[in-house]
């Protein structure tokens, strides 16, 4: 019988960040328009594996996924051991910027979610004119905090990984399947320590774009922004109230799904994903 | 309806071999209210072993969980609305507390939001 691979294809590429040398783990398939996919805080490039394994998709976009450095199998640049990784919206937009620019896309697709839906604003009011199209999930230019202190998610007496995956659990939609809830929270726990932390660093204090998402100019660059009714970390209602600042952006609503949708439900999200997609390429 | 409830968890909790191993490393009491009325719930080493209704006078607990009886009753609906499906959903509505010693209940933070939502669909 014949060995049974998923299309998927993982490499490592190296590129500098900051003036640091990084080794940066990427997945792709498919071929056709590039699609780069950003991952949620605390996690990696898993999450995507369902849309990297759709026909439906693949036949017309080239779909990439880097794990962020600190994150999945990206190991955190040299020196790390005596740092408090802290991500910031520079780091950020820089780090997709030379991603893109490393690889040569061509006008890419940026398909983000959660800070990745966060960093999708900032590319749209930025670097428009880099980009095909810009989605959002769970995206919104400010959200109100649900717990007080991140400092819960990195301490000795509390397992990083064990509080992580319990925290986020409950933004889960509880129609999603029981394997892909727990495979989205299986990365939770597999965080390194303070990394999730450091990433909601950028999340709730370094990526508030009250002032400034209003400058977004959707006739440079589409914007699609896309919420799980049951996130009710980034709510319908935070999106709803960023798009209404940004003229022609597109709200969807998505319906028995969380703060992972394409993770937690991937069956679910592609009923919203794939018409966004067509739309894209229809678009030219 | 609600009184019976939490009464019901030593039963529950105690029959799911997976769920006494989660919490294992627990053994505290913590204070759930349900409206007007207080319960106090005693866990060693992940088994419940006893479940008592207040009014009480003076007594100890490490953490307490406080919300509305209508907080819970949507909490524990088969499948709760948006906002009503997870703890801290219910505290950033506004519609539940958590309060005192937040370790052990962070620390075995999976351990208690299942056995706070073992009532659900069962009630």
């Amino acid at each position: 019988m014949a060995a049974e691979y998923e299309p998927i294809v993982g490499r490592y590429l190296r590129l500098d960040l900051g003036g640091r040398r990084h080794r940066l783990y990427v997945e792709e398939a498919g071929e056709g328009i590039p699609l780069v996919c950003l991952h949620t805080a605390g996690a990696d490039n898993r999450q995507w594996r369902h849309l990297m394994t759709d026909a439906e998709i693949t036949r017309l976009f080239r779909v990439l996924a880097f794990d962020m450095p600190w994150h999945g199998k990206s190991l955190p640049p040299a020196g790390w051991q005596d740092e408090e990784y802290r991500l910031t919206t520079h780091d950020y937009i820089d780090l997709v910027m030379t991603f893109i620019r490393t690889l040569g896309l061509e006008r890419p697709v940026v398909l983000g979610c959660s800070i990745g839906g966060k960093i999708v604003l900032e590319l749209a009011r930025l670097h428009a004119p880099a980009f095909r199209a810009l989605v959002g999930l769970e995206s919104a230019d400010y959200q109100a905090p649900w717990y007080d202190d991140t400092g819960w998610l990195h301490r000795p007496d509390v397992h990083g990984g064990e509080v992580s995956g319990a925290m986020m659990s409950g933004l889960i939609a509880p129609q999603s399947p029981s394997e892909t809830r727990w495979d989205t929270l299986w990365m939770y726990m597999q965080g390194g320590p303070g990394v999730f932390k450091g990433d909601l660093h950028f999340y709730r204090a370094d990526g508030d774009f009250r002032d400034r998402v209003a400058q977004i100019d959707t006739g440079q660059c589409p914007l699609y922004l896309l919420t799980g009714e049951y996130d009710f970390s980034c709510t319908p209602a935070d999106t709803e109230r960023t798009a209404a600042k940004i003229k022609g952006a597109e709200v969807t609503v998505m319906r028995e799904i969380g703060h992972f949708p394409m993770s937690e439900n991937p069956a679910q999200f592609r009923r919203y994903i794939l018409p966004v997609l067509e739309a894209i390429r229809a678009r030219g | 309806m609600m009184a019976p409830v939490l009464e019901r968890l030593p039963e529950w909790v105690n029959a799911d071999a997976a769920l006494v191993r989660r919490g294992r490393y627990l053994s505290t009491t913590f204070l759930v209210e349900i409206g007007e009325t207080s319960w106090l719930v005693s866990v060693h080493a992940g088994r419940v072993e006893r479940v008592e209704r207040g009014p009480f006078l003076m007594r100890e607990w490490a953490f307490a969980i406080r919300g509305s009886a209508d907080a819970w009753r949507r909490y524990w609906e088969p499948v709760p609305a948006p906002g009503f499906h997870d703890l801290f959903a219910l505290t950033k509505g506004g519609h539940a507390r958590v309060e005192g010693d937040l370790q052990p209940f962070m620390a075995n933070l999976r351990y208690v939001k299942d056995v706070l939502t073992l009532p659900r669909g069962r009630v």
